[in-house]
């Protein structure tokens, strides 16, 4: 099977829907002759067209704007928002408007938009480039979040959100872009959205995650069979809506439940899935739910060692696994 | 100096050399143009970080080679030590190879370090000292500080539906909490034929017939009381090896003494009086005269039990129990009858406790009830012994070259023959015999 990027699997997601549907089109800053600045539309406008890749002028809001009209008409948009930092004037057009068109219209208008952005930090991106932007989004009904952690997972899911008839933000971790790689089928397939995925079977605690999380948690994870501390990782996958079934299963699984995300602590996406897990699988609890998640500081810095100290890493989590497992 | 390719562009892993501006010998002054690098966000020409003489071209032009790899070196003047500098990352830019397969879930490449959007991150220093003052300070769950054992949710939920007394569990958790693991252990070792625990997670050992279900099958699912009888009939017969006696006891005095007394037992205690109880009784005095028959298999040891607990086995309405008589040495026929019934009519309603099924030493089983003449118990493991009562015939038997008709009854005893051998164990069995034979009509009762 073929071995690819995270970001050559965004590519290759779009480049098949493009071909395979003349309503989807792209919209975005730098994402023409430039090829987005991450390159995950190389080629694009060479194929498609100026009239399907479209360069935007730097205007977030009109971008989003854009996009939920023509979807409301028949198109299928993807807007590109450079960066997740930058989604903040969309909030009007996503939160106020993309999320209620199909409840506001008694389903007779429909809004199949998605909002790619990369997010995340650990990228030297300082405080306007690093930022999570996901707990936001997730509290809004009528959306639909996805933050894919493997090639595999972001290009069957960026597919199903492409064709999914309500809007999808689409949160693709930058550091996994080109830091994470693996196999890609060939063969056309999709991933339902809100189906969390067992990236590791275990007895002894789960450590419930999403995104590049997975990658360090699977790593901790690895490191400790050795000890003899047998961890099951959920990637959650869809953050919302949350995959509650796989949480719950998990949770009465191994009565240990660790939630790790690089976003801060407070009211982010570990607070919801705690909640659930304490509603529905308390008497299966063998010991606190526990968050390892960011710092309560307004952005991540741009200091090497002090961004190295904001992010939650391999070593944190093996930690706090070993902590909750010794409970 | 060994010159390292920098960090170009955001999450850009690797580069290609494009054209080298400089050649070997070359006097290089700082921030000269040094090579041409082309990666798929960038092309830059990279400024050389010293003075110094170019000495080495690592990387030929036109070579694809990841960030922070070795790409020259220049020997910089009067400063030696930097090029002593051992680089830990010089080893470690072979990391992201794409020989090596990764799966769907993928790797993460490592010792890569990407930088902003502006390409002006520099590279990634570790710094081992601020990692490590903010990862002593993990996480910590809440810790029981008081010496009061608080049980999670889950020890109690598993406690209460296995009826386990908490107490006897030590914990392993923080501050000695019984963890759930704990919990699950102690039901593991605790799975005895005297034992009710239900342990879903303990049938591997039971084997496993696996074919396609086809229409002259019909599959009935197992109750856990069958799951643990099966583990308990699998222990017991690929743990113990065990070894088989017959006896032949002349029970007609025991036949006659019971029938005396019957009538008048049942209206003074409200309870039938069967043979059951004179059968207790007599075991019961044999284990004391053959205290290894009372006993366990220690592997290094043989553990002799210096109480007499006395397993009966009864047929429950949904497969067998074995609910346990404490001390039956100190209890009188009588005792015994009265104990008895309260242990079958718990059994059949159900309501046995824990430590009705508790701790018993040696098995007696009334197969006879069934109409057996003859059978081969397994030894309820750990126990040592195990003994069937059969059927009583009347059958002609040659009494001083006499035939008369006598009550015959077989006893059968399967043994642990790790623990003792056919002279033991027959011993024990002409015990048994013996004393149901001097049964006589001034047999006590009471």
């Amino acid at each position: 099977m073929p071995v690819k990027t995270v970001l050559e699997a965004v590519r290759d997601a779009m480049r098949e829907e493009m071909r395979r549907d003349s309503n989807v089109f792209i919209l975005g800053e730098d994402i023409g002759a430039r090829g987005g600045v991450f390159l995950a539309t190389d080629g694009f406008v060479e194929e498609f067209g100026e009239t399907r890749i479209i360069d935007t002028p730097l205007a977030e809001s009109s971008i989003a704007g854009i996009a939920l009209g023509a979807s409301m008409h028949g198109m299928r948009p993807i807007a590109e928002i450079e960066f997740g930092d930058f989604i903040w004037p969309t909030i009007n057009q996503i939160v106020g408007e993309a999320a209620k068109v199909r409840y506001g219209t008694e389903g007779k208008l429909n809004a199949p938009l998605v909002i790619r952005a990369p997010h995340g930090g650990g990228v030297r991106g300082g405080l306007y480039h690093s930022q999570s932007v996901e707990a936001f989004f997730s509290h809004v009904p009528g959306l639909k979040v996805i933050t894919p952690s493997t090639p595999y997972d972001a290009k069957g899911l960026l597919k199903s959100a492409i064709r999914d008839n309500d809007p999808v933000v689409f949160l693709e971790h930058k550091r996994t872009y080109r830091l994470v790689r693996g196999e890609v089928p060939d063969e056309e397939y999709t991933i339902p959205i809100g189906k969390a995925d067992v990236k590791r079977q275990g007895d002894d605690i789960s450590v419930i995650t999403y995104g590049l999380m997975v990658h360090h948690c699977l790593e901790a994870a690895s490191i400790l069979e050795n000890d003899g501390v047998s961890v099951e990782v959920l990637d959650l996958r869809t953050v919302r809506p949350i995959d509650e079934k796989s949480v719950l299963e998990t949770a009465k699984k191994t009565g240990k439940v660790l939630i790790v995300h690089e976003d801060n602590k407070s009211l982010g996406i570990g607070a919801e899935v705690a909640a659930i897990i304490s509603e529905s699988a308390f008497e299966y609890l063998d010991g606190p739910i526990t968050r390892l998640a960011g710092p309560e500081v307004p952005a991540m810095p741009f200091s090497p060692p002090l961004e190295e100290m904001f992010m939650v890493n391999t070593e944190k989590i093996l930690q706090a696994i070993q902590q909750l497992a010794g409970y | 100096m060994k010159i390292e390719l920098p960090q170009v562009g955001e999450s850009v892993t690797e580069g290609v050399i494009g054209k080298w501006l400089k050649n070997i010998g070359d006097n290089v002054e700082k921030f000269d143009p040094l090579v041409e690098v082309v990666t798929d966000k960038v092309n830059m020409e990279l400024p050389s970080p010293v003075t110094g003489t170019l000495k080495e071209i690592m990387v030929p032009e036109g070579e694809t080679v990841p960030m922070g790899a070795i790409i020259a070196e220049i020997e910089v003047e009067g400063d030696q030590d930097i090029e002593e500098q051992p680089d830990q990352r010089t080893e470690q830019t072979e990391s992201p190879s794409t020989d090596i397969p990764v799966g769907k879930i993928g790797e993460l490449l490592k010792d890569v370090s990407p930088v902003g959007p502006t390409g002006s991150g520099g590279p990634l220093n570790k710094t081992n000292e601020l990692i490590s003052s903010t990862t002593e300070k993990p996480v910590e769950p809440q810790q029981t500080t008081s010496k009061r054992q608080i049980y999670s949710p889950a020890v109690l939920r598993l406690s209460e539906k296995h009826q386990v007394d908490l107490n006897n569990i030590k914990g392993t958790g923080i501050n000695g909490r019984v963890t759930r693991k704990d919990v699950q252990n102690y039901l593991q070792s605790s799975i005895l034929p005297d034992n009710l625990t239900v342990n879903s997670t303990h049938d591997e050992s039971l084997g496993e017939i696996t074919s396609e279900p086809n229409g002259d099958e019909q599959r009935i699912p197992i109750t856990p009381i069958r799951k643990i009888i099966a583990a308990n009939m699998v222990k017991s017969a690929t743990l113990i090896p065990q070894a088989w006696g017959q006896t032949e006891v002349d029970v007609t005095n025991l036949v006659a003494r019971r029938n005396t007394l019957k009538e008048s037992f049942k209206e003074r205690e409200g309870i039938t009086l069967t043979y059951l109880p004179f059968v207790i009784k007599a075991v019961s005095e044999s284990l004391k005269e053959i205290p290894l028959m009372n006993s366990s298999w220690g592997n290094d040891s043989i553990i002799l039990k210096k109480r007499i607990h006395i397993s009966i086995a009864i047929a429950a309405p949904d497969g067998l129990v074995v609910p346990v008589i404490k001390d039956a040495d100190t209890l009188s026929i009588s005792g015994l009858a009265k104990r008895l019934n309260e242990l079958i009519t718990k059994t059949r309603e159900g309501n046995l406790a824990m430590e009705d099924v508790q701790g018993g030493t040696f098995t007696v089983n009334n197969t006879g009830a069934l109409g057996t003449t003859s059978s081969v118990p397994l030894v309820n493991y750990p126990q040592a012994g195990i003994l069937t009562t059969e059927a009583i015939i009347k059958r002609p038997v040659i009494i001083d070259d006499a035939i008369a008709i006598r009550s015959m009854m077989n006893i059968c005893l399967s043994f642990d023959h790790r623990i003792m051998d056919g002279q033991e164990a027959t011993g024990f069995n002409m015990s048994v015999r013996k004393k149901l034979e001097s049964i006589s009509s001034n047999t006590p009762v009471y």
